[in-house]
């Protein structure tokens, strides 16, 4: 099924007999599958508008996210919350597209600072499990119209609704950028070196560390002689520390790709988990897991894991604040454990009756978000 | 703006519920008393009033629980109150209601450096949240310009915004878990010092739900560093267009100033009546502000001062010290003490794309003439959110009406242009009534049934956002569902 139009995937949603799995980019990991009929998004494709003075752009869901990125760059803007690219982690081809990037709220690095892909979400319509179409949000900046279904629907993956159309707010790009480089520092002393950073008022917008590499990285981006200024502020926070200052903006952002599609883990076998925890906590944390390899990003809040397949991340962390998901893992592992966080019960209650309202038969990608 | 007739057999039933609160509640934290109700009877939107049944002052989430679970039990509706600083009316009571007021829950519980997050209660005001981490060069970004009075539990029920949102986000943007109780009693804990619950993100749901959802008792907010510095500089433009146009082109430009403050004429002259500032007398008043070190600062108003020049400013001028930059700030922020001096006035909220500016100021300045009342226009422009000050005499009988009116005009003409009808202030009842203006019958159902989940009863502040017609079945039903 690939709808061309808003009314023929209502139309095709209404009259559903059984289970839709609804399909962007096909970049989904293997086994992150839920059953149903493929329905294509990429009939829905094609920017709507993009007011640069406006910093606003509108896109059908199933348009290519480069094909995004290629417009905005042609205006000297791009997505700030900076979309992982996990193709390569996760071994699969394809085209990622916006609705994808939003269904999964996909933030990389530049979370901390400037914010997720939620966060810039202004505006979507989106047919629900009924079939109806609905519009919340807009296209505006501020609006506190009514609930914000908007942020309900960043990383939903399709089981409230497919999505139709979404609205972004833009950014420029900034001038220049440049990356503080650590070296040698033990995971506890990097994120402590990282809250550093992240705690001066140099607006650092990437704070991770590679403990495979080791090398701990600090972004600074603006106007030429704004970001060389704060880099050497930075850089006098760390007198006692090995460093350097990747000054060349081009092995800078090449940098902050590797840390966002977590270029580390490419090639090797196991299993990958994502950990969102409490910054201060992650070190001792990824102790616990004995992972084989580590990528620490959002200042130590986020952890990917590589681990043997079938490993059970949540048992060998115990009880923690936070959340551990299965990104990438083998059919074993994935038939054993689900791949998100339970909730606590009241939560998990909210959450289910929401589907009910959105989907009550139960039609959209269907199990995906089992906890 | 209409309210459901108060229900009369929980009326009749005053004396038992308040004696009911009373066990569950220390004798001090229940106010029953008519003359002492009557403090709870409106918000900032004044020209409605209506004393609650009672109102309860509880001190802890679990005190918030028992409270909501007896007025479950009872059928009887709840009405969360902040601060009461609302201007849309969010917390304005019905006599059949209790008022559930946060303002003794004030307590800072936690404040993490290492992380950047302080915890809080949500009675505690905005401005007192950047009081207790600032000594640590540390603030909390959004700032509504009523934040020395505010609390938190409002700024997430209305998901605030503040001038100097264009850098830092609003509400939602800055705010990482809560601890919240829903009707029925049950207390549930959404985010924390963790980021992106890779569930559903009811977090975000629930700011902006303008306290239908659930009580919100405790905040895990995001704290910054303080940036070096900040300086102001302003710019004034023969016409609307221009000065419209100048916004967009710094925004285009890659400058991210942490504010564009925009007054139109009739701003600008009663600003200068009242706080001298030394505006020049123009069209059209930009104040842009900046941060960074001072270099930093230098650089960037440079090229704003640029980009300005090449719209022909009429005046453009720098702060060199502190003492210049508040006065640069002293007209804007006295902005509506200046226009409360002239008459009553009513501030709207609508949000409108930025390349709309001039034709939505032309249009707003022909309704006002037709209308026979004047409109000052004073917003932040970087992000399209308008407040358009609507003057009034509210002795003169007719004179509100006609207010009302026109405010539902411009509205609805933001709305047509591609924004919304409010930006920051929030639903409440003063736009309850056009939200058929902005979403179709489905839009509208999609987000009551949101509420159907949090609260099947529909009993915590019920007769807010959605038009009364619109829910009305859902709240009588709901109402006999209790009563059975």
């Amino acid at each position: 099924m690939r709808p061309e139009s808003e009314e023929e995937l209502s139309a095709i949603v209404a009259g559903a007999r059984g289970p839709i799995r609804v399909r962007g980019g096909g970049t989904r990991g293997p086994g992150e599958t839920a059953p149903g009929e493929v329905l294509e998004t990429g009939g829905l494709s094609g920017i709507v508008l993009h007011e640069p003075g406006a910093l606003t752009l509108v896109a059908r869901a199933g348009t290519p996210l480069a094909g995004i990125e290629a417009a905005l760059a042609a205006e000297g803007q791009r997505l700030a919350f900076e979309p992982p690219d996990l193709r390569g982690l996760l071994g699969t081809a394809g085209e990622p597209t916006i609705g994808g990037a939003v269904a999964t709220n996909a933030s990389g690095p530049r979370r901390i600072q400037a914010g997720a892909c939620r966060d810039f979400l202004l505006g979507v319509r989106f047919v629900d499990g009924t079939g109806a179409v609905v519009r919340n949000g807009g296209r505006v900046m501020k609006n506190v119209t009514g609930y914000d279904l908007v942020k309900l629907m960043a990383g939903s993956r399709g089981t409230l609704g497919v999505l139709t159309e979404v609205a972004l707010k833009v950014l420029p790009v900034p001038e220049t950028e440049a990356t503080l480089v650590l070296h040698g520092l033990p995971d506890a002393a990097a994120v402590a070196a990282l809250a550093t950073g992240l705690s001066a008022p140099y607006e650092v917008t990437g704070a991770a560390h590679l403990p495979g590499a080791g090398r701990t990285l600090l972004r600074i981006e603006g106007f030429a002689a704004s970001v060389a200024y704060r880099a050497d502020r930075l850089r006098a926070l760390f007198p006692e520390t090995a460093q350097e200052v990747e000054a060349d903006p081009g092995a800078s952002r090449a940098l902050w790709a590797g840390v966002r599609d977590v270029a580390a883990f490419h090639g090797r076998a196991g299993d990958v988990w994502r950990l969102s925890v409490k910054p201060s906590d992650a070190p001792a944390l990824a102790a616990r897991l004995g992972a084989e390899a580590l990528v620490y990003d959002w200042g130590g809040g986020l952890v990917w894991a590589l681990l043997p397949e079938g490993t059970d991340a949540r048992a060998r962390l115990g009880a923690f604040a936070g959340h551990a998901t299965l990104v990438r893992g083998s059919a074993a592992t994935r038939a054993a454990l689900p791949a998100f966080h339970p909730e606590p019960a009241p939560v998990a209650a909210l959450s289910r009756g929401l589907r009910q309202r959105f989907d009550p038969r139960g039609v959209l990608n269907p199990g995906l978000m089992d906890a | 703006m209409q309210m459901p007739e108060p229900d009369a057999a929980i009326l009749a039933r005053k004396d038992d519920i308040v004696a009911k609160l009373c066990r569950i509640l220390p004798p001090d934290a229940v106010i029953s008393d008519e003359a002492e109700t009557r403090a709870y009877e409106c918000d900032a939107l004044t020209a409605y009033r209506c004393p609650p049944l009672a109102a309860v002052l509880p001190r802890t989430t679990e005190e918030v629980a028992a409270v909501l679970r007896l007025c479950h039990a009872e059928g009887v509706p709840v009405v969360p109150r902040g601060s009461g600083t609302s201007l849309a009316g969010g917390a304005l009571p019905t006599a059949d209601c209790v008022i559930l007021g946060v303002a003794r829950m004030t307590e800072v519980l936690e404040t993490d450096y290492d992380n950047r997050f302080i915890r809080v209660q949500t009675g505690r005001t905005n401005l007192s949240v950047t009081g207790a981490v600032e000594e640590r060069g540390f603030f909390y970004a959004p700032d509504p310009s009523s934040q020395l009075a505010c609390a938190i539990a409002g700024n997430i029920a209305m998901n605030s915004g503040g001038a100097h949102c264009l850098k830092y986000g609003v509400t939602t943007n800055n705010l990482m878990g809560v601890t919240m109780v829903l009707m029925d009693g049950t207390v549930v804990e959404l985010g924390g010092a963790h980021l992106d619950a890779p569930g559903l993100d009811l977090l975000g749901l629930v700011c902006g739900s303008e306290g239908q959802l659930g009580v919100v008792t405790e905040a895990t907010l995001r704290v910054l560093p303080k940036p070096e510095g900040a300086r102001p500089v302003l710019i004034g433009f023969a016409s609307n267009e221009v000065a419209g146009a100048c916004v967009s082109d710094i925004i285009r430009a890659g400058v991210l100033p942490v504010a564009i403050e925009f007054m139109d004429r009739p701003c600008i002259r009663a600003c200068e009546a009242f706080a001298k500032a030394g505006y020049p007398d123009c069209e059209a008043l930009l104040i842009v502000e900046v941060e960074g070190s001072p270099a930093e600062i230098d650089h960037q108003l440079g090229l704003i001062a640029e980009i300005a020049r090449g719209h022909d400013p009429v005046e453009l001028r720098e702060a060199q010290d502190a003492d210049e930059a508040g006065r640069i700030w002293l007209g804007r922020k006295s902005a509506f003490g200046a226009m409360g001096q002239i008459n009553d006035y009513m501030c709207l909220d609508g949000t409108i794309p930025v390349s709309e500016l001039p034709h939505v100021l032309r249009r707003i300045g022909e309704m006002s003439r037709a209308a026979g009342l004047d409109v000052a226009n004073v917003f932040h422009a970087g992000d399209g959110n308008m407040h358009p000050l609507i003057l009034f005499d509210a002795n003169r009988p007719g004179d509100l009406e006609r207010c009302e009116a026109l405010g539902a005009d411009i509205l609805r003409l933001c709305v047509e242009v591609g924004g919304c009808l409010t930006g920051e202030h929030g639903v409440g009842i003063e736009k309850r009534d056009l939200m058929g203006d902005q979403y179709a019958p489905a839009d509208l159902e999609c987000q009551m049934a949101v509420k159907d989940v949090f609260d099947p009863r529909w009993l915590l502040n019920p007769a807010k956002v959605f038009p009364l017609a619109v829910s009305g079945t859902r709240r009588t039903g709901a109402a006999r569902m209790a009563a059975e």
